[in-house]
């Protein structure tokens, strides 16, 4: 049998006190000190943790937050002194794109490594904008399964970056081309360089350990390959190095060792690409492409060249086209690509890498279905460590998480986890869908359902047009 | 029923005596409204009173509040603790009776309730809780004076963007007693028993594990008052249900926890779960916890270990397959209706009319955001389409197909009040399958914590014995039934605006009904 593809996790809590949604806001001055304290019956124990908490005094500062709102001490306390409130920390999280919700379940995989799994149905929004107007789709009911019926330890989840040429043509008894170089990797997913602004200094350092760990790749700019270490060299296949438009090669030694390269669109880019190659034949090298008014036609433009492996299609962190007024969202401007290319019969040549805009796990399955070969991940990775996206960092000033301050033990921990449980998400909605390999879910659109199309088919047929769009 | 003619019958029925020895008498109970207060000590209110030290015990607030918020005791010096949960706010300004103002010392005080902003969330608003817990409380709808905004909730799509055209008088004066609400749920004319229950809809699965003991009988005794259904999910029959044999549906699903010839026997209508809307795809998931001693038993595995059941019916992978296990559960009881519990992928109106023509009596649908005792979220977010869709493309399917007036179609997965029952069935659905609905009557919050540790904190989807002790099987039917009542009267107060005069004549009158988000005026071009 062969090998699984297995992450190793193990429980890594965090530094800082926990942040959690809402709180108990206690009347203290008026307890009657009554001797069925409806502290002692909280089902999570919470007071007890926070009392010990306290004691312990290593955050005076900070509020216990971990209430799970079950509302029973406030309902019970005698004198009614208890009241439940929104935690104003928690709802400061994150940003618009980047919500509380998402930084919290980020932190719990962070923490454990476990798919998030609750009671009671779904509570938030019907849709939303993005990555939220979509569902994925089941497997048909009463015929189960598309490539038939297998345990999830049989889904597989690897993808190939690189150029697949669509015939073989053969001499005598031996295909006449040398094949070109194919990087497979277990996880359709990427590490990319930190958006500007969350460049740490201490990330490449970890990336390069996350990214052995899982199998994956980390993408670091090579002008801070310095930050990387010294014992660089076992981890050079899982690393990959951004060499800008105009700057210069990597060292053949690093050449050499590595996979994969990624060259930023510009002048000259099959030159760059073939002196990539005269260094190392067996290297795939990728085009990084900015997603902004031009980059769908670029990406498709460039996709039709014979020299072109791989496209690195990269929208802002928050999935949003780049420079744009009224900008489009990434899953919707790769629809286009991969659509595009599909029609021209080349989609299977050209290896295309997502990014920007991916939070959830949920994205990951998402992205593919909407055209992408594999995605690249940053900001999680940074929130699995605590970050609150406070933003603080870009102004220069001390970072509140102390990311700088972390130490590898933990950082790859906690990274490591949050890929785990991206994994085992995946493969509990390709088990629903009825997929058993991420490679055929690329653009398989009928696995998905999307918000626009089921809102005219269904209220747009019975009740006419939709107001403003 | 009476008692006697139970195991008559059930002889007729060609019953092994295996079976016919496990039959009990059946219970009765009487569809009865009595108050059922709310069970904590402090219950959450809208608003909240606060009394300073300017009181002079004048009691002026008391006299003037109609709804009985101040309280001072004869023989006590203090007022007691208001009464905030019957408070209407400040909306008693109109009819002057606001205490704050009347106060002639200033002692009041009054503010919106900040904790509204942690209970509930956008599908279940705090309103709707509130409103629902009200109703659960007296058996009718909420005075319109407490202000709540229950009709829908705050998801920004599907039910709570339509709203009922309502005439602005009813285009036929109905009164309420002429109003029929009940539901047929055989339409095959395949001399199975003519099923007929009051009220268009039936209790949802929950199985004994995922909730107590309580929960379950309190479903149950409110199935036979409204002479409707409950269901026992997937784990297993429980001794104690037998006495509600003829309002229960056994539920076999994919793990056939607790499944024997004997339980299909025993009820009316067997239930198939091939998919659940939380979790489509998926199965089901029991965790170790949830797994005690007696639930073990019942479901005849191992204490404190995950039971898994499996997706899909490892028995059935085409059409065909279908019709074999219907037709088993139709030989083995020779009197039940079948129903197969689906979810709504994209192509759910092939599967409804599949399982139509496999011979279903019912097909019940399960939307995306249906409930659960514990699903992955990355599963209630976004797999399957929410239930509004599927009904509409099932509804138009059937009917082309010819066949929609053969086949009971039942939907749930979110629908949370009776405006959302009727505009299910103004959709196209003949009923609803309601489950979060009765929970929330027996106290839930909606902290979706059913699944962690020792188990709902609340005591109602918990098998701990010390949790689920917090109320008992009277108490906790009379608040079913008390809801099950409220929402009675709501559906027959909207088909008498409308005037229908039975819920069978909403099916399917989209017409009816208009959506904010639209220019509503497609009806009018064709």
């Amino acid at each position: 049998m062969p090998d699984k593809y297995h992450i190793k996790t193990r429980p890594v809590p965090p530094r800082r006190p926990r942040i959690g949604r809402c709180g108990v806001v206690d009347w203290r001055e008026d307890c009657a000190g009554c001797h069925n304290c409806v502290k002692r019956d909280c089902v999570f124990d919470r007071y007890r943790e926070e009392a010990a908490y306290i004691r312990d005094m290593r955050e005076m500062d900070s509020l216990f937050f971990q209430c799970m709102g079950c509302f029973s001490c406030v309902q019970q306390c005698t004198k009614g002194l208890l009241s439940l409130s929104l935690n104003p920390v928690y709802e400061r999280l994150g940003n618009g794109y980047w919500t509380p919700q998402m930084i919290e379940t980020t932190w719990t995989q962070a923490e454990t490594a476990r798919i998030p799994v609750s009671g009671a149905g779904y509570r938030g929004p019907f849709s939303g904008t993005g990555f939220d107007s979509m569902w994925t789709d089941m497997s048909e009911i009463v015929r189960p399964t598309r490539d038939g019926i297998h345990g999830r330890e049989y889904i597989s989840t690897a993808v190939d970056i690189g150029r697949k040429p669509a015939l073989l043509q053969f001499e005598a008894d031996a295909a006449r081309d040398r094949l070109p170089p194919l990087v497979d990797i277990p996880i359709p997913m990427i590490i990319d360089m930190m958006p500007q602004g969350y460049r740490l200094p201490n990330l490449p350092a970890v990336f390069k350990v996350v990214a052995a760990q899982t199998g994956t790749i980390a993408i670091v700019d090579y002008n801070e390959w310095d930050l990387l270490g010294n014992d660089l060299e076992q981890y050079l296949p899982n690393l990959a190095a951004y060499i800008g438009p105009s700057a210069p090669a990597p060292a053949a030694g690093m050449l050499l060792k590595m996979r994969l390269v990624e060259v930023g669109d510009g002048d000259r880019l099959e030159q760059r690409i073939a002196e990539l190659k005269a260094v190392n034949p067996d290297i795939v090298v990728a085009v990084r492409i900015d997603l902004d008014a031009h980059g769908v036609e670029r990406g498709i433009e460039l996709a039709g060249e014979p020299y072109i492996e791989a496209l690195h299609l990269v929208a802002d962190v928050n999935g949003s086209e780049l420079n744009s007024g009224s900008p489009r969202f990434v899953k919707d401007m790769l629809r286009q690509v991969h659509t595009s290319l599909v029609q021209r019969g080349i989609r299977n040549e050209v290896t295309l890498i997502a990014g920007g805009g991916i939070a959830l796990a949920e994205h990951m399955a998402k992205q593919i279905i909407c055209g992408a070969d594999l995605v690249s991940v940053n900001l999680p990775l940074l929130i699995a460590l605590e970050c609150t996206l406070c933003r603080q960092c870009n102004d220069g000033l001390s970072c509140r998480a102390g990311i700088r301050e972390i130490d590898t033990d933990y950082g790859v921990g906690r990274m490591t986890n949050l890929v785990a449980a991206w994994h085992d998400q995946l493969i509990e909605v390709m088990g629903a869908m009825g997929i058993r390999d991420v490679r055929r879910l690329r653009g398989e659109a009928g696995r998905a359902l999307f918000y626009e199309e089921l809102e005219e088919a269904t209220f747009g047929k019975l009740f006419g047009k939709r107001r403003n769009g | 029923m009476a008692n006697s003619l139970v195991k008559e019958e059930m002889a007729e029925r060609d019953l092994p005596q295996s079976t016919l020895e496990t039959l009990v008498p059946q219970v009765e109970v009487r569809r009865e409204i009595k108050p059922a207060p709310p069970r904590y000590r402090n219950e959450i209110a809208k608003y909240i009173i606060r009394r300073s030290d300017a009181c002079k015990l004048c009691g002026k607030c008391a006299e003037a509040c109609p709804q009985g918020v101040h309280v001072l005791k004869g023989g006590y010096k203090y007022f007691a603790a208001p009464r905030q949960n019957v408070c209407i706010g400040p909306s008693c300004k109109e009819t002057g009776h606001y205490c704050v103002d009347l106060c002639p010392n200033g002692a009041l005080k009054m503010v919106e309730n900040p904790m509204m902003k942690v209970l509930g969330d956008h599908r279940w608003t705090s309103d709707l809780i509130l409103a629902t817990w009200k109703m659960a409380e007296t058996g009718a709808p909420p005075d319109p004076e407490y202000g709540y905004q229950y009709e829908c909730g705050d998801s920004g799509g599907g039910f709570d963007r339509l709203r009922f055209r309502f005439p602005d008088r009813p285009p036929v004066d109905l009164s309420p007693d002429e109003i029929d609400t009940s539901l047929e749920l055989n339409r095959r004319g395949d001399g199975r028993p003519q099923i007929k229950i009051d009220v268009p809809w039936y209790g949802g699965g929950m199985s004994f594990g995922s909730v107590s003991n309580v929960t379950q009988l309190s479903k149950a005794q409110a199935a036979v008052a409204f002479n409707t259904f409950t269901c026992t999910g997937e784990g297993g029959y429980m001794e104690r249900l037998r006495p509600y044999d003829e309002h229960t549906i056994t539920q076999v699903a994919t793990g056939l926890f607790g499944v024997r010839e004997e339980t299909i026997q025993r009820v009316r209508i067997v239930e198939f779960k091939y998919a659940q809307g939380a979790k489509p795809g998926l199965g089901g998931h029991l965790l170790a916890d949830k797994v005690t001693p007696s639930v073990a038993k019942m479901r005849e595995t191992v204490t404190g270990i995950s039971l898994f059941s499996p997706f899909p019916f490892h028995s059935v992978y085409s059409i065909e397959d279908h019709k074999k296990h219907m037709d088993w559960v139709k030989h083995v009881n020779r009197h039940a209706l079948v129903s197969a519990k689906v979810s709504t992928p994209a192509d759910v109106d092939m599967v409804a009319v599949g399982s139509y023509s496999a011979g279903a009596h019912i097909v019940h649908m399960d939307g995306g955001y249906g409930g659960t005792g514990a699903a992955p979220d990355i599963a209630k977010k976004n797999i399957a389409m929410p239930i509004e869709y599927a009904i509409v493309k099932v509804h138009d399917f059937l009917t082309r197909e010819g066949v929609r007036d053969k086949v009971t179609l039942m939907a749930s997965g979110g629908l949370r009040s009776a405006h959302d029952i009727a505009k299910a069935i103004a959709l196209g659905a003949d009923g609803v399958v309601v489950g979060t609905g009765e929970l929330v009557a027996l106290g839930c919050v909606r902290c979706a914590r059913c699944e962690s540790g020792r188990g709902c904190p609340r005591g109602i989807a918990t098998t701990d014995p010390d949790l689920q002790g917090q109320f008992n099987v009277e108490w906790g039917s009379q608040r079913v039934i008390n809801l099950y009542n409220a929402w009675r009267i709501e559906l027959v107060d909207i088909l008498r605006r409308l005037g229908l005069r039975s819920v069978s004549e909403l099916r399917g009158r989209t017409d009816l009904l208009m959506h904010l988000d639209y220019t509503n005026e497609a009806g009018k071009a064709e």
